[in-house]
């Protein structure tokens, strides 16, 4: 199964809920393509829920990269939410852990956009 | 690689066509041979991780998706350990020639993280230029001492 990303908008902030792969190929373009579109339209806070997402290669690690760098730029912030014990661990071996901002908790990470 | 938990026996001795359905079966196959001799979830998932990331890079990187080269790939186990063979006919590669990932200035590449991954997934890992120019990786993965 590749990725689907659902949105729902929490008062000025973006939740994207994940669930499936994110691998090289079509779940990682889905992903680029969703946070382009997105930005497009002016949405710049972004929550990007991972609780369902099983897997995630090194390309998927850098489509997230990608996105971050692409909010960033456009004067927003993209935050993860929910992170299984596997993305956890690849974050910490890339050191990406440094960069994201990281919730387990969808209040919190909701309220530190503001 | 040291394979001084012999026999060795080799389960699969392909050559396989350079497009991504490869990759996804033969990460199949790893981690179900690594299930099957008693690696734990989180090994088999790691040591399919690590397969993964180095047939991507073999057919992407490697042999950039041509229909006329081959990825050599080659599985074989031990009673604790599983050894991986991975070899493309690219243009060869070698780390060293790779900017750090880790470093400050590199964190926010889209890529260059794979090897680094493969290398905290298993327990012996190499990587060499073949004698045809191409890339050859070794890996092996050990079952936890005790198993």
């Amino acid at each position: 199964m590749s990725v689907k990303l659902t949105t729902r908008q929490v008062g000025d902030v973006t939740v994207i809920d994940a669930a499936g792969r994110i691998t090289l190929g079509e779940g990682s373009s889905t992903f680029r393509d969703t946070i382009k579109d997105m930005t497009g339209k002016g949405q710049k806070k972004i929550l990007l829920n991972l609780a369902d997402v099983s897997y995630i290669d090194s390309s998927g690690i850098g489509e997230l990269v990608s996105g971050f760098t692409t909010v960033s730029n456009a004067g927003g912030s993209l935050k993860l939410l929910n992170l299984t014990k596997r993305i956890h661990d690849l974050l910490q071996i890339t050191k990406l852990y440094t960069i994201f901002e990281v919730f387990d908790d969808e209040a919190k990470g909701l309220a530190s956009f503001n | 690689m040291s394979s001084a938990d012999n026999p060795v026996v080799v389960s699969v001795d392909q050559y396989l066509e350079s497009n991504l359905e490869n990759v996804d079966s033969s990460e199949d196959r790893v981690v179900r041979l690594a299930g099957e001799i008693g690696f734990s979830e989180d090994d088999c998932y790691q040591l399919g991780y690590a397969v993964r990331e180095a047939l991507v890079n073999a057919i992407v990187h490697g042999n950039r998706y041509s229909a006329n080269k081959r990825v050599h790939f080659k599985l074989s186990r031990t009673t604790g350990s599983i050894h991986v063979l991975i070899e493309d006919e690219g243009n060869g590669f070698l780390p060293a020639e790779q900017a750090d990932p880790l470093a400050q200035e590199n964190l926010l590449s889209q890529s260059g993280r794979g090897i680094m991954i493969i290398r905290a997934f298993v327990d012996e890992f190499v990587i060499e230029k073949t004698e045809g120019g191409g890339t050859r990786v070794a890996m092996k993965k050990s079952l936890p001492p005790g198993t």
